[in-house]
């Protein structure tokens, strides 16, 4: 259960995928002009990374490596398929706005790299643990962009007014150019609050020897290699 | 480290002039255009010039503090970004466009890229290409005498004809420090005679766009168009004034004619081919992207090294 919990705290902050791995960059500044479109699009992922993660696992020992991306990619695509007829069918006004970037989910690097990196060694129960926090992590990180590109370029939250009247919309805000600064100015938020962090700790925290999504910038991998 | 052991290394050039002296300069250069600009479009001009520096200059000393760092505001480098900016904004902007867009200039382009010296394109124009993003029917749409009027630029585009001398003169609809090639020239002419700015980049830039304007425009060599094209717009302000920010363009004479032929010809190519008539700010800001890759063919080869092989 202890595994459990921390995949989820690990896919919602340690590795989130939108702010700290920077997985999935394409459909993180595509579809993310508005909250409801980041929720919409982070959970149909979330959706299919479960799915994906639960067989991808059930399957790690039958599938032979030297095929694994192909045979991954088919559960992928099976699944987005399932998911995109099913949004079709029960939600179309998501779907419309989503449009071309459900089926590209198929080829978003979060799930083939938690297939590859995580479902295709682990036991399925903390596979789907790891799909349901990277999911959620990555729904979290569509759904901040989304808030912040709303408000700015549009006055509204949730298509609920929240700006008085008189305010006149940043345009270039749910505009391409706006992801990219949203993005840069939430990762640079995430950033200085996780450095901070890591100054309480110091540099004799705990080293899980993942450099990439550690905190403390002052170590720059020397404890690993004085470690291991 | 004190100041007293923090030698660099020879050789040591002494010059009495200063990052500040030139500003200071330029910010003379500038001024025929502004206060004709005043004088023509009135208190909010006015209003819009004074909004703009002092925004700009605040937004340097504030992130300044924020960042615990030694304040740069003296050096005038936010003064000159501020007075540009205004100048290129239509006299009917509102002072809060003023505001958003001097902060977008001197936070997001110029300091949290590292400051004077370490921006990658020129903070004004980004500030104003950003307006125009935001604002479209407010930053294109310009009055003359209380009249919302077509710029000389659109009525041309559409094939009418303009006045040439009142283009040149300035009494013409445009934004506040574009109009009157007159005392752009004048400006322009007092910074090259100083040595502030190089001649090869307006130079450079002007030649190739009337090149282009003469192949591609469709009103071939025709003498009232293509000095049309040159007094209207932003082209003069951009030239001399935009183009030739030491930051962003390129350290060799060679490159710097590089750059301008760049301008010229993505603002020929702007103007011709996009929908709107307009388009100096877009030209040099993607030249300005050029700039490291200028700078890079044409760097100059050690004695000794490179030769035929």
């Amino acid at each position: 259960m202890k595994t459990c919990f921390e995949r989820l705290v690990n896919g919602l902050i340690k590795e989130n995928p939108t702010f700290v791995l920077m997985l999935g960059m394409c459909p993180t500044l595509a579809v993310t002009t508005s909250a409801i479109n980041g929720v919409g699009m982070g959970l149909t992922t979330t959706a299919v990374l479960i799915m994906s993660n639960i067989i991808i696992s059930l399957l790690r020992k039958v599938i032979p490596d030297g095929v694994r991306i192909p045979a991954f990619i088919v559960v992928i695509a099976s699944f987005v398929t399932i998911t995109e007829l099913l949004l079709k069918a029960y939600i179309p006004s998501l779907f419309d706005s989503l449009g071309l970037y459900i089926p590209l989910i198929v080829v978003n690097c979060i799930i083939l790299g938690r297939a590859e990196s995580y479902a295709s060694k682990y036991n399925v129960f903390y596979s789907a643990f790891d799909g349901l926090g990277m999911g959620l992590g990555f729904t979290f990180g569509l759904t901040c962009i989304g808030i912040v590109r709303e408000i700015i370029g549009g006055g509204t939250v949730f298509s609920i007014r929240i700006m008085p009247e008189a305010y006149e919309p940043l345009t270039i805000f749910i505009l391409a150019p706006g992801a990219f600064l949203v993005l840069a100015f939430l990762v640079a938020l995430m950033n200085a609050l996780r450095l901070r962090k890591g100054k309480d700790t110091g540099i004799g925290g705990n080293c899980d020897k993942l450099c990439r999504s550690c905190p403390n910038t002052a170590c720059g991998g020397k404890r690993m290699e004085t470690e291991v | 480290m004190s100041d007293m052991i923090n030698v660099s290394a020879s050789p040591h050039v002494r010059s009495k002039m200063s990052t500040s002296t030139i500003m200071f300069l330029v910010i003379i250069g500038l001024l025929p255009a502004g206060i004709y600009g005043i004088w023509q479009f009135g208190f909010n001009a006015a209003l819009l010039i004074a909004v703009c520096i002092a925004t700009c200059v605040l937004s340097e000393l504030l992130y300044d503090l924020l960042m615990k760092k030694r304040s740069t505001v003296k050096d005038l480098s936010a003064v000159v970004t501020g007075l540009l900016l205004a100048l290129n904004l239509p006299p009917d902007a509102t002072w809060w466009m003023a505001v958003i867009g001097s902060f977008f200039a001197i936070i997001v382009v110029k300091m949290l890229f590292g400051g004077l010296g370490q921006n990658f394109m020129n903070p004004a124009l980004a500030g104003r290409c950003f307006l125009i993003i935001c604002f479209t029917s407010r930053m294109t749409s310009f009055s003359y005498d209380s009249v919302t009027l077509a710029t000389p630029l659109a009525i041309i585009k559409d094939g009418g004809a303009v006045n040439l001398m009142d283009m040149f003169l300035g009494r013409i609809p445009g934004t506040i420090g574009e109009v009157s090639a007159a005392a752009l020239l004048a400006g322009a002419l007092f910074l090259i005679l100083m040595g502030i700015i190089d001649f090869r980049i307006p130079c450079a830039y002007l030649v190739s766009f009337v090149i282009f304007m003469g192949l591609f425009s469709g009103n071939g060599w025709d003498v009232t168009y293509l000095a049309a094209q040159i007094c209207g717009g932003g082209l003069i302000l951009g030239a001399f004034f935009m183009a030739t920010d030491y930051v962003t363009s390129p350290i060799t004479k060679t490159g710097r004619v590089i750059f301008g032929v760049c301008c010229g010809l993505l603002t020929g190519m702007f103007r011709v081919f996009s929908s709107s008539a307009e388009g100096v700010s877009y030209a040099i800001i993607i030249s300005n992207l050029l700039v490291p890759l200028i700078e890079k063919i044409t760097l100059p080869k050690c004695f000794g090294k490179g030769g035929e092989i």
